[in-house]
């Protein structure tokens, strides 16, 4: 169970969490949405504890990460799995190293056993013979896999998804879906993902929160938002132009 | 206009308070984390082959030209006073006290500073840096402490190394266009130095590879703002480096003047 009680977090003046609240049960799939800038992606480097609140707190099963050292914190974080927007893959490692990393760097595993792991999280995530590679020789699409590879190589309990489709192609991202919902019922993992993209979301979410103006403005099944009444869940699901959130903006001048 | 005045000088003290109280604390965890397992051989190995075996083309130009110049232009002057032996010693002593450990030091700041600092804006632009807190590994264990033992160790035995390539160009011009004799030559150079000389040249440039370090390791880890931040960082970290190497420079050689 992940709680967040309270959390505000202000970046140069401006309230990007505002007294937010969320809790996520175990083994839920949870999809956060949002306009581009309101703070999802801030809202998820809070849960993993790469972001401190400014007040508020984040409870991992009862336990305030915010209040915990650096080794607890890194007891914990072995416990997530993380995909980055970009992938954020080591640029100066090679594939084997990147998706080994957490094994090389925290245990005694052998070698042998580290190849074969990590072949096993490359086939998992649909790709092979690439470990020798580096990340820059590597497709957009083939390095968010790589990035999912390396999440889930410690079997992570809880699954963190930093906008998982943007930046590749349609049909790379639906396979990305597929793989999320996969790793999801696989694994049995808790999964967070933060988008703007509604096909994904509505693909991969059991539950949908939208994020706005620092606040959780709604809160329910894909089929709850899609029904939603409220006039500022309605404008983002939609896409349309006008309403609530766009108020005061003028898109002319970019016509 | 006295106010707004008043404001910016304001603003940068507090801005320079900032990065002060920000690279200190760098600095003390570097410390922190020095003896805590695990000691990344490799890596430390990788960084001093591309910190010192890497730089030894351009250190060793350096020297030679300055030790040359050095010969030459006081040269001018000691002719006219029939002084042409003390070259020699004059050389030592300037390369061997000053020009070895702060040349040294510019050098490394230009050419590894500016690369540690893109190295490390751009794994902090990209979430690399994120990527490794999520992968329970300290970015300062694993990225900053490897370059902190690398630049201690390395910018010492440049300095020694750049010491004697400018005493060897001053010994070639010394030599073969001033008529000095071998012997003579090599004389003067040993008498001239003592030990101090050349420790106090090696205290100053353990504190330059500190310096470099810090700097270029916190501007990295304080990019933002995509590649033009990354670019923005590395000019601040040579600028910032380059300041503080001179000023430290005016610093120790002032204290070590009056202490000993």
């Amino acid at each position: 169970m992940i709680e967040i009680i309270n959390v505000s977090k202000t970046f140069d003046g401006h309230k990007v969490l505002d007294n937010l609240n969320l809790n996520i049960k175990t083994g839920e799939s949870t999809v956060i949405i949002g306009r581009s800038g309101c703070g999802k992606s801030v809202l998820l480097k809070h849960i993993i504890g790469l972001l401190q609140p400014d007040s508020g707190h984040v409870l991992i099963d009862g336990k305030d990460i915010t209040r915990m050292d650096e080794k607890e914190l890194s007891a914990v974080r072995l416990r997530f799995g993380m995909l980055f927007q970009g992938a954020a893959l080591f640029d100066s490692l090679n594939i084997l190293e990147n998706v080994g990393f957490a094994l090389i760097e925290h245990t005694d595993t052998p070698r042998a056993e580290i190849v074969k792991r990590v072949k096993e999280s490359l086939t998992l995530v649909g790709l092979k013979d690439i470990e020798y590679k580096k990340p820059a020789e590597l497709s957009g699409g083939m390095r968010k896999r790589v990035g999912l590879a390396r999440a889930i190589i410690v079997r992570p309990e809880i699954m963190l998804y930093d906008e998982p489709t943007t930046g590749i192609d349609p049909i790379m991202g639906d396979s990305i879906n597929d793989l999320i919902i996969k790793l999801h019922t696989k694994l049995n993992v808790t999964s967070i993902a933060v988008t703007h993209d509604m096909t994904s979301a509505y693909k991969i979410a059991d539950r949908v929160a939208m994020l706005y103006n620092g606040k959780i403005v709604a809160d329910g099944t894909p089929d709850e938002i899609k029904s939603a009444k409220d006039p500022i869940v309605k404008q983002f699901i939609t896409g349309a132009g006008t309403g609530p959130i766009t108020e005061g903006i003028d898109f002319e001048h970019l016509v | 206009m006295l106010k707004n005045l008043a404001e910016l000088i304001g603003r940068r003290f507090i801005e320079f308070v900032r990065y002060a109280g920000g690279a200190s604390i760098l600095l003390g965890e570097t410390l922190f984390w020095i003896p805590m397992p695990p000691m990344r051989r490799k890596q430390i190995i990788e960084q001093m082959s591309r910190i010192g075996v890497d730089s030894l083309p351009i250190v060793s130009l350096m020297s030679l030209f300055t030790g040359m110049v050095l010969a030459l232009q006081s040269a001018y002057q000691m002719q006219k006073l029939s002084a042409e032996i003390y070259i020699a010693s004059l050389v030592a002593l300037s390369m061997v006290r000053e020009l070895g450990p702060v040349l040294t030091a510019l050098i490394v700041a230009g050419r590894i500073g500016a690369s540690i600092t893109a190295e490390i804006g751009t794994m902090k632009v990209t979430e690399q840096i994120d990527a490794l807190e999520t992968l329970a590994t300290n970015p300062i264990k694993y990225l900053v402490v490897p370059r902190f033992l690398a630049l201690v160790l390395m910018i010492p035995l440049l300095t020694l190394y750049a010491d004697a390539i400018g005493m060897l160009g001053g010994y070639l011009i010394g030599v073969h266009k001033l008529d000095i004799s071998h012997s003579m030559y090599m004389k003067m150079t040993w008498k001239a130095l003592r030990y101090k000389d050349l420790y106090t040249g090696l205290i100053k440039s353990i504190f330059f590879a500190v310096i470099i370090c810090v700097v270029a390791c916190y501007e990295g880890m304080r990019a933002e703002g995509g590649a033009e931040g990354v670019g923005r960082a590395t000019t601040s970290s040579v600028v910032t480096s380059f300041i503080l190497v001179i000023a430290s420079d005016c610093f120790f050689t002032a204290l070590f003047y009056f202490l000993t």
